[in-house]
């Protein structure tokens, strides 16, 4: 398990929209309103077509699958306690965000596993997405 | 192509209490000298880690004022992207002469950390270092775990890459683990767990040391002492720098770089007599071997098992030296390969050989193939 560090670096003018949703605890993606690409982070042109003033967000469903994933050992920081689980966690939009899977049992986490999304408090008032495994029926 | 390499050295290696630039001069005076040219003979000076100026502050300890520098920061790979700037400065007239060079303390220094260096304006501070990856070794322990899904290789694959580093360098004497023994499969396999899949044994050393080469002309080279070694072709690609903008951890930059070098020097992979394969972690030469055109996606375990290409001759990142940046190490190793100085070690009749720079988190590749004057 890990503690989730309490201060994380101030969000900027592209990722102050991402960040102000955590709040609310909504997982948003940013998305061109002109040719739908989706991407994460957030940035302030669309990789997908070159546009600056068509981005925008929407609501994610807090779903995700595990793209990969490793269990760290050894923490680099008094912020964490290993063994914890760093994933990279691809969400529906095609995005993927590096996370952490919050589990009892790190060593289980597969890639292919759907997870979903967790909110863990930071001081400042904004919150950090991590994600939970979704059990499935097959895995009980 | 125009522009051979004409020296090549180590500085010390391995813990030496020795600072950055003094480690830089031994590496720059040990090639200039195997070279049989001086300080007066060099107008172009490329490096990194040096200081934020780090070829300004070079050449001022130098006591030169190139007419060419670079300092592109790329990690690893930085010092074969350097052997292409360089050729090409040195084909279009800018500078005749150029050194490369590297060094670090970091292991005199203690100066490297886990978790890596984040930058707090960058939005990998935001969106990754809050999750606490171990930097690199966590994106790279992430490929090998996408690795080993994928084509259902094992964690004896890996192993294997780091066994065969070891037989090389107790071939070695400069190796930081000549003394050490052989390394068993078991060995690797039951070393402290870093960042899983990977264990303390599939992670490169962490030493002192750096390397110098020296470039010129052709021509010139040609009545230098030592035989040239032609740059014969190059090539490079920047694919990345968070850990999510990659799509397949298992398809790497090493693809776009190799097809670029290859296609440079009218050669293919079964051209290549003796590689080079930056080796950061085991993963990373499993990757590169697959994306050069060494072998297929998938097969790259049974390639190392087999032993059946010369490859990393040193005893690489992983059992002779590791200073941060390995890269100029790789092309050291391979100009002394393609002159026939590696004693015990030498693979016979080396005529190509090929060095392959990788960066940050299988971030930027560049590759090199290099040849004797025929």
């Amino acid at each position: 398990m890990n503690d989730a560090p309490k201060n994380v670096a101030e969000p900027d003018e592209a990722t102050r929209t991402w960040w102000e949703a955590t709040r609310e605890h909504r997982l948003v993606v940013q998305v061109c309103g002109d040719c739908g690409h989706a991407q994460h982070p957030p940035r302030t042109l669309c990789t997908g077509c070159g546009r600056t003033d068509t981005l925008g967000h929407h609501d994610s469903d807090g779903t995700g699958v595990v793209d990969a994933c490793t269990v760290v050992m050894r923490a680099p920081d008094a912020d964490h306690e290993a063994p914890y689980v760093v994933a990279r966690v691809r969400l529906p939009e095609g995005v993927i965000l590096l996370s952490n899977i919050v589990t009892d049992d790190p060593h289980a986490v597969r890639i292919g596993d759907p997870v979903t999304v967790s909110w863990q408090p930071l001081d400042d008032g904004r919150a950090l997405p991590v994600f939970r495994p979704v059990f499935t029926p097959q895995e009980n | 192509m125009t522009v051979a390499i004409v020296g090549a050295a180590e500085c010390d290696l391995g813990s030496t209490g020795l600072s950055i630039l003094g480690l830089q001069t031994q590496a720059i005076t040990r090639a200039l000298a195997d070279a049989g040219l001086s300080l007066a003979d060099v107008d172009g000076i490329a490096t990194t880690s040096v200081a934020r100026f780090s070829a300004t502050s070079l050449a001022e300890h130098l006591g030169i004022q190139p007419a060419w520098t670079d300092s592109t920061f790329a990690g690893g790979s930085a010092y074969e992207m350097f052997v292409a700037r360089a050729a090409q400065a040195i084909e279009a007239g800018q500078c005749h002469t150029v050194v490369i060079s590297y060094a670090s303390n970091q292991r005199s220094a203690k100066s490297r950390s886990l978790g890596g260096v984040y930058e707090a304006h960058t939005p990998e501070a935001q969106f990754e270092q809050p999750y606490g990856p171990l930097y690199p070794a966590s994106y790279y322990a992430m490929a090998a775990g996408q690795y080993l899904h994928k084509y259902g290789a094992s964690r004896e694959d890996l192993a294997e890459v780091a066994v065969a580093a070891r037989e090389q360098a107790l071939l070695n004497p400069r190796a930081f683990r000549y003394d050490a023994g052989p390394l068993t499969v078991d060995d690797v396999l039951g070393a402290k767990p870093l960042s899983t899949p990977l264990t303390v044994a599939d992670c490169c050393l962490v030493t002192d040391g750096g390397g110098a080469i020296v470039l010129t002309s052709l021509e010139r080279a040609r009545d230098l002492p030592k035989p040239p070694v032609l740059v014969l072709g190059y090539g490079e690609s920047t694919t990345n720098a968070s850990m999510t903008a990659v799509d397949d951890l298992t398809v790497t930059g090493a693809v776009a770089s190799g097809a670029a070098a290859f296609a440079r020097a009218g050669l293919t992979p079964a051209d290549v007599d003796v590689a080079q394969l930056y080796d950061s972690f085991t993963i990373t030469v499993l990757l590169s071997l697959e994306a050069l055109g060494f072998c297929a996606p998938g097969e790259a375990g049974d390639l190392v098992r087999s032993r059946g290409l010369p490859l990393n001759t040193s005893g690489g990142g992983l059992s002779y030296c590791h200073p941060g940046q390995f890269g100029v190490l790789l092309l050291v190793e391979a100009v002394r390969q393609l002159r026939g100085e590696c004693g015990d070690r030498q693979v016979a009749d080396a005529e190509v050989a090929l060095a392959h720079g990788t960066g940050g988190i299988l971030s930027t590749h560049a590759t090199v193939l290099l040849g004797v004057d025929r």
